[in-house]
């Protein structure tokens, strides 16, 4: 079976996302790694997440799609840019979480501040999937994609530990 | 008071009018540049310069000025991008600084509108005030190429280099206290469009 980051880099091709811009986290390594190492992308690390939002959001404006990628924590600091910027001017920002504070958590802040995600992500209305099983890993993220570029309308992908933590990669 | 110090800078500058800045910059455009006005006073003065579709108005995210502009000359690299913001702002989202050094865009002209205060808000003083230089923080990013326009001759020269230069270029003037000139329309979508529109995104 396919690991999980080469499909996500699969799926970003299909639906022309070429501009990806990160603040790091371990799980997202991999993914990086494997985006650098593609030519069809232009990738870079940023100082925060909201000034990720930014770039992404004035790209696809000019014509260029792109994809933040990012930690919960990251996500946390996100609330004003996509209430003022990403959702009211109907721009589809696409998002990639990498889940941290669930699913065996030991820094107390980080369990914290995931469960602020979902609220947020809920109470501005975007569309979110959580990508916790490789065989619904292509579906999911590419039809996520898909209808956020249709619809006009920012969408969030979340990495959970289900389908990204080295215990599971075991079985897959 | 006419002039307050300038830090780290042997002239002393004169006091600058973002709209009138605003509105030579806008009178130097010919190729369809794209220009992306912040949060508050700066789309204000770039709303009351003169409407055009390649203009992109700010109504929130504070700070994010020069990332969206740093987007739109990464999509179009052939494209001239300028964007204006303010000193609070800037102070907003500093990082941004040195992730554009990195990129070193061609096509991208920063303005900084540098009131030394949260002007929109109450005048609040920005650390400019006490301080902070924005060039030198701009410099100390990487951006080789920022200047303070001390004086509109100065700017418009600096505009000038900016504009057919190919790096980033940061011009920071300090300005008076004078408020925003215009009101933006309030319909972000419509910004949006009429913006992608401007840009030759969307038919
Ligand atoms: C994240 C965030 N914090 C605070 C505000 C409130 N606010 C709106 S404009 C502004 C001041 C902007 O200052 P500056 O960029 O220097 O522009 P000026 O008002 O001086 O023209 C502030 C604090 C906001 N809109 N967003």
């Amino acid at each position: 079976m396919s690991r999980w980051y080469d499909v996500i880099v699969d799926v970003l091709k299909r639906n022309q996302i070429r501009l990806v811009t990160y603040v790091p986290d371990k799980v997202l390594t991999p993914l990086i790694k494997a985006i650098e190492a593609d030519g069809y992308f232009t990738v870079f690390a940023v100082a925060r997440e909201e000034e990720a939002v930014g770039i992404v959001c004035g790209s696809w404006m000019g014509g260029l799609r792109g994809i933040v990628l990012m930690q919960t924590s990251g996500f946390a600091t996100l609330g004003n840019v996509l209430a003022s910027l990403a959702v009211p001017y109907q721009i589809p920002l696409l998002m990639i979480v990498s889940e941290r504070g669930t699913l065996g958590e030991f820094n107390q802040g980080q369990a914290l501040v995931c469960r602020t995600m979902r609220p947020l992500l809920t109470s501005l209305g975007i569309e979110t999937h959580t990508l916790s099983r490789s065989d619904e890993l292509d579906f999911t993220a590419d039809r996520t994609i898909s209808q956020a570029i249709a619809t006009q309308a920012p969408a969030a992908l979340i990495l959970s530990p289900l389908l990204t933590h080295a215990k599971r990669q075991e079985l897959q | 008071m006419s002039t307050r110090p300038s830090q780290g800078e042997a002239v002393q500058s004169q006091l600058l009018n973002r709209f009138d800045l605003t509105a030579r910059l806008l009178s130097r455009l010919t190729r369809d540049e794209a220009v992306i006005g912040g949060i508050g006073n700066t789309n204000f003065d770039l709303w009351a310069a003169g409407r055009r579709p390649q203009n992109f108005y700010m109504l929130g995210s504070m700070g994010l000025a020069f990332p969206i502009a740093l987007g739109v000359a990464l999509a179009q690299p052939r494209r001239r991008v300028v964007a204006i913001e303010g000193d609070g702002s800037l102070l907003m989202q500093l990082g941004c600084l040195a992730t554009i050094a990195e990129r070193c865009p061609a096509n991208l002209t920063l303005l900084v509108m540098d009131n030394a205060s949260y002007q929109i808000t109450g005048s609040q003083p920005t650390a400019t005030h006490y301080g902070a230089d924005l060039v030198a923080i701009a410099k100390g990013c990487g951006l080789a190429d920022s200047f303070w326009a001390h004086a509109t001759e100065a700017y418009e020269g600096l505009l000038e280099t900016a504009l057919s230069s190919d790096r980033p270029h940061l011009i920071a003037a300090r300005i008076d206290k004078s408020p925003g000139q215009g009101s933006t329309d309030r319909d972000p979508s419509w910004i949006r469009d009429s913006f992608m529109r401007g840009l030759g995104t969307r038919q």
